[in-house]
């Protein structure tokens, strides 16, 4: 009935309609999957060119180890950041937990920490014979048991990603109507089955869009997880790379990552859930009801203090020791201002056009359903469990053999990164976009605007916290990372990924401290710039 | 109804689209105009680069090296023509501090090279930045060549030149292992080396088909802790390490490239089967699995491991850091021995590149007692030019019997990845 009505609404336009939708829509959010897809096309190419060879290395029972490794890693990661998310959001949201904004604040910083400087900082201070050891020696600690292996790279990926999961969370509970909360109270559920029953629900797409995240990025990922000696897929890829020089060889496995990834999304899709979650009936948007913990404040406190040291303090802590060790032994004090300046600005560019190339997708999926808006949301993500260097070489093939023009530009750059962290502004924007009523869009067009520009200056506006965030997290997970900025970069642009990398590739810690410290600082800047707008958008 | 006022009509169509598209734009257009036009410069550069050795030219290129952020724009090249007309305002207020502010040494040594060359040079750096940097930029001044340098990993580098092709901008590339380099040789995308310059080194550290040419030397050694091994404990060769005394006190690092030229160089010289036997033996010893060598000298100071097989600088550097000795110390192998490995960071020019001249003066530089030396001070390394000193802590690479193997071989890395994951290593 409501499909029916959205596509006679559009009568105008029907022919070109896909779903309901204009083309308006639905051309740029084509034409943006597609460019995502360029690394698929250039994986398929290389594989090709590999022939039987490929299908050897695949059928490996080394190969098949490695992927059971890497599904069992995603697995408790994306658990684990659910579940150290989902409390940590909802009691900075929803409580009077106290100096809530600043564990908001700190929840979200440990995305500014570079995992494999989160890997060389955790074995630095949890090794078995690391910081934590030398402190508790005098106690008789010889050796501390060993945190190599599962364990820890699944701690140190959780504690350096579940800020994913508490990105998307808090614009989705920030988004939510207190409405329903209060129609459950006042059926007489207390506060824990209004959580378990009525928020928890609500939260679901938010819940599945960040626990997506996690679990590609940590397929994905490779430097804390190659530190800490975890075999995952992603190294044989490298090893593919690096040490056979065979891009056919390292394509064919890519291109096993993307059929999992595809897995991935299906289980995500139905976990999603088709419900409605915006609001039905009259009313205006309020502030919810703060619930008061009472005795409950200690243990959420320390609860919220216990993440933070581990996911934060920890690993800031230790690269400032070796900044101290480093200045005292005369390393000179290396502020690089200028490749400061170009990690802030290009990572503000790559937020602002990842957000811009998310739109048309998000809104596509979340206004018109169906297999082929569904199908766009797919293919963008389909990327996202590469690992960065596939991105990259598959951006210079084509860069440098059919678009020399924008190769080695900043703007290939840009390019870059919106294909690899797309899926980030795409999830957000989603979760958020979901919670903004039709009704609203109905009565603006009532009003006389048509649909565009009721997307425009109402839809999107009501969905803001979600642009917001999915700008930040593109620009915290661009400001730090590595692979792709190395290879596409214009000869001789520094950011201060490569100038971390560049030193502790060599081992000369202390002279990665100082980048790596400035990193955290302009990252923590942004978040509180962001969220001091949202915080005068609430009131 | 109302709903029906507004209809979507093709004008208002097209002027959203139209719109749209620009808005998705705006950041690319943004970025195009604040980034840089390096490629399109490039070629105008070098064909003026042959005639103007001027002075003005010289000081106007003198100070865009040492600075990061100002490479990328478009002025650096059309200096080289001197006509400095839309010079940003970095060129010239800086004339006088660049230098001095960002590096030590920038300004004391005179031109002895003579000839000023110009031009500029690309240059893909496999070395990191933290160590290359002073050299290149010296070079940069003695020459007046604009060296423009993107530091990335050195396999990384050579897939991205492999997939380059022609259409790369490299002209020079300089490699951490010759690995890499006999990956790009074997593709033909190097130049032949006039003579003069392979000449300057030994034929066992470059190329046999006069593609490339080692810079500067990296020895296999064995790190241990002092404390807990004396040097009477180390085996006389490395293949003794699999006795069971070594049980739990060693360390290694499959992936790392050194590693594999080292497990190469035993299969070449004692054999499969031999390096297979080392190979378990070590393994069933308990050996722990680190990613790189770094994290093994580190483990050998901490005493998480007794020993570790790695290269001879880490050892040095780390010293340098902690600023003084620490309990670690190296052990090398001189008697032909397969641990007596000597690897070698080397350089290459790009068949077709531009700057022709540029690139050999910068090879050439790189060979000079200038540059071997500085690899021997600062980095640690063996400057493979003969009549340069190492430094006094390395065993002379004279006294050093290495095997006896091509060094370009090491990057046919095919049968030793397939030792190391029947091992079950990799």
């Amino acid at each position: 009935m409501q499909a029916a009505r959205r596509r006679e609404r559009w009568k105008g336009s029907e022919w070109f309609a896909i779903n309901g939708a204009p083309p308006l829509l639905w051309l740029p959010a084509l034409l943006v999957s597609l460019a995502v897809t360029l690394p698929i096309a250039y994986l398929f190419i290389r594989a090709y060119e590999g022939g039987d060879d490929v299908l050897r290395l695949i059928w490996r029972a080394r190969t098949l180890d490695l992927l059971r490794n890497t599904v069992v890693l995603a697995l408790i990661v994306t658990a684990a950041s659910v579940a150290i998310a989902l409390p940590y959001a909802w009691l900075v949201q929803r409580t009077d937990l106290p100096w809530r904004r600043f564990w908001g604040i700190t929840g979200m910083l440990p995305l500014a920490i570079p995992s494999y400087v989160g890997g060389y900082a955790v074995i630095a201070a949890l090794g078995p014979r690391g910081m934590l050891q030398g402190w508790l020696e005098p106690l008789g600690v010889e050796r501390l048991p060993e945190i190599y292996g599962l364990t820890g790279a699944s701690l140190t990926l959780t504690a350096l990603i579940f800020p994913y999961v508490l990105i998307t969370l808090n614009a989705a509970l920030a988004g939510l109507d207190p409405a329903y909360e209060e129609a459950a109270r006042s059926l007489g559920y207390g506060p824990w089955r209004t959580f378990l029953f009525v928020d928890v629900p609500l939260l679901r797409p938010a819940i599945a869009a960040g626990g997506l995240l996690v679990a590609l990025y940590t397929i994905s990922e490779f430097g804390a997880v190659s530190l800490l000696r975890y075999d995952t897929f992603t190294r044989a890829i490298y090893i593919q790379y690096t040490n056979a020089f065979d891009r056919s060889l390292a394509a064919g496995l890519a291109l096993l990552l993307i059929g999992l990834t595809v897995i991935v999304l299906i289980i995500e899709a139905i976990s999603r859930g088709r419900a409605r979650y915006y609001r039905v009936s009259a009313g205006g948007g309020r502030p919810p009801q703060r619930l008061r913990l009472g005795g409950w404040k200690l243990p959420a406190v320390l609860f919220c203090a216990t993440v933070t040291l581990a996911s934060l303090v920890v690993p800031v802590g230790v690269v400032t020791y070796w900044l101290v060790r480093g200045l005292r032994a005369g390393e000179p004090l290396r502020l690089i201002w200028d490749a400061g300046w170009h990690s802030f600005y290009v990572s503000g560019l790559a937020a602002i056009a990842a957000i811009i190339a998310a739109l048309p997708i998000a809104l596509l999926g979340v206004r018109f359903p169906g297999r082929f808006s569904q199908a766009l949301e797919r293919l963008s993500y389909s990327g996202y469990a590469l690992p960065g260097i596939v991105v990259a070489l598959s951006l210079v093939f084509f860069g440098a053999n059919y678009a020399p023009w924008i190769y080695r530009t900043i703007g290939m750059l840009v390019l870059a990164y919106t294909v690899r962290f797309l899926p980030q502004a795409v999830g957000t924007l989603r979760a958020a976009l979901l919670q903004v009523s039709p009704r609203v869009e109905e009565a603006a067009r009532s009003l006389g605007l048509s649909g565009p520009r009721a997307w425009a200056t109402v839809t999107i506006p009501l969905a803001w916290r979600g642009v917001l965030s999915g700008a930040a997290l593109v620009f915290l997970t661009v400001i730090k990372e590595l692979p792709a900025t190395l290879l596409l970069r214009p000869i001789g642009f520094d950011t201060l990924a490569t100038r971390i990398w560049g030193a502790s590739v060599e081992g000369f810690f202390a002279r990665a401290a100082a980048p790596a410290l400035i990193l955290i600082a302009i990252s923590a800047a942004a978040m509180l710039l962001i969220e001091g707008v949202g915080q005068r958008r609430d009131t | 109804m109302a709903l029906n006022d507004r209809n979507l009509t093709r004008r208002s169509l097209l002027r959203y689209s139209v719109a749209g598209m620009s808005a998705a734009a705006l950041p690319w257009l943004l970025a195009a105009c604040g980034g840089d036009d390096d490629d399109d410069d490039e070629p105008t550069a070098t064909q003026a680069a042959g005639d103007d050795p001027t002075p003005t030219e010289d000081s106007a290129a003198d100070d865009e090296t040492p600075t990061e952020a100002e490479e990328d724009d478009a002025t650096p090249t059309e200096a080289g023509e001197a006509t400095a007309t839309e010079e940003e305002d970095e060129e010239t207020p800086t004339e006088e501090e660049e230098p001095t502010a960002t590096e030590d040494e920038a300004d004391e040594t005179p031109t002895e090279s003579g000839a000023s060359i110009g031009g500029s040079l690309v240059v893909y750096s496999g070395r990191s930045e933290e160590l290359v940097r002073p050299i290149i930029e010296r070079f940069a001044e003695e020459t007046g060549v604009d060296v423009r340098v993107q530091y990335a990993g050195t396999a990384e580098l050579a897939a991205t030149l492999l997939e380059e092709g022609s259409n790369t901008p490299a002209d020079v590339f300089f490699a951490q292992d010759a690995g890499a380099l006999g990956a790009v040789a074997r593709e033909g995308m190097f130049a032949t080396l006039p003579d003069d310059i392979l000449e300057l080194v030994e034929p066992r550290f470059r190329s046999p088909d006069g593609l490339w040419i080692g810079i500067s030397g990296r020895a296999r050694v064995v790190v241990y802790n002092r404390e807990t091994v004396s040097e009477e404990d180390i085996p006389e060769s490395i293949l003794d390490f699999t006795d069971p005394q070594w049980e739990g006190r060693l360390g290694w690092a499959p992936t790392n490239a050194s590693f594999q030229s080292f497990v190469t160089a035993l299969r070449v010289l004692e054999g499969d089967d031999v390096a297979r036997e080392w190979l378990e033996g070590i393994r069933d010893n308990g050996v722990t699995e680190y990613s790189g060598n770094s994290q093994i000298v580190q483990a050998v100071i901490d005493g998480e491991i007794d020993a570790g097989f790695v290269n001879q600088y880490y050892l040095y550097r780390f010293e340098e850091e902690a600023g003084g000795e620490t309990v670690a110390a190296n052990h090398w192998y001189t008697n032909g021995d397969p641990g007596a490995l000597v690897n070698v960071a080397g350089a290459g020019i790009i068949d077709g590149a531009e700057n022709q001249e540029a690139a050999e003066a910068f090879l050439r530089f790189l060979l000079s007692e200038e540059g071997q030396t500085y690899f021997a001070e600062e980095t640690y390394e063996y400057p493979l030019v003969m009549g340069i000193e190492a430094d006094p802590r390395l065993v002379p690479l004279s006294e050093i019997d290495t095997p006896d193997i091509d060094l370009s071989d090491l990057d046919d890395l095919e049968g030793t990845l397939q030792l190391l994951t029947e091992v079950g290593l990799l």
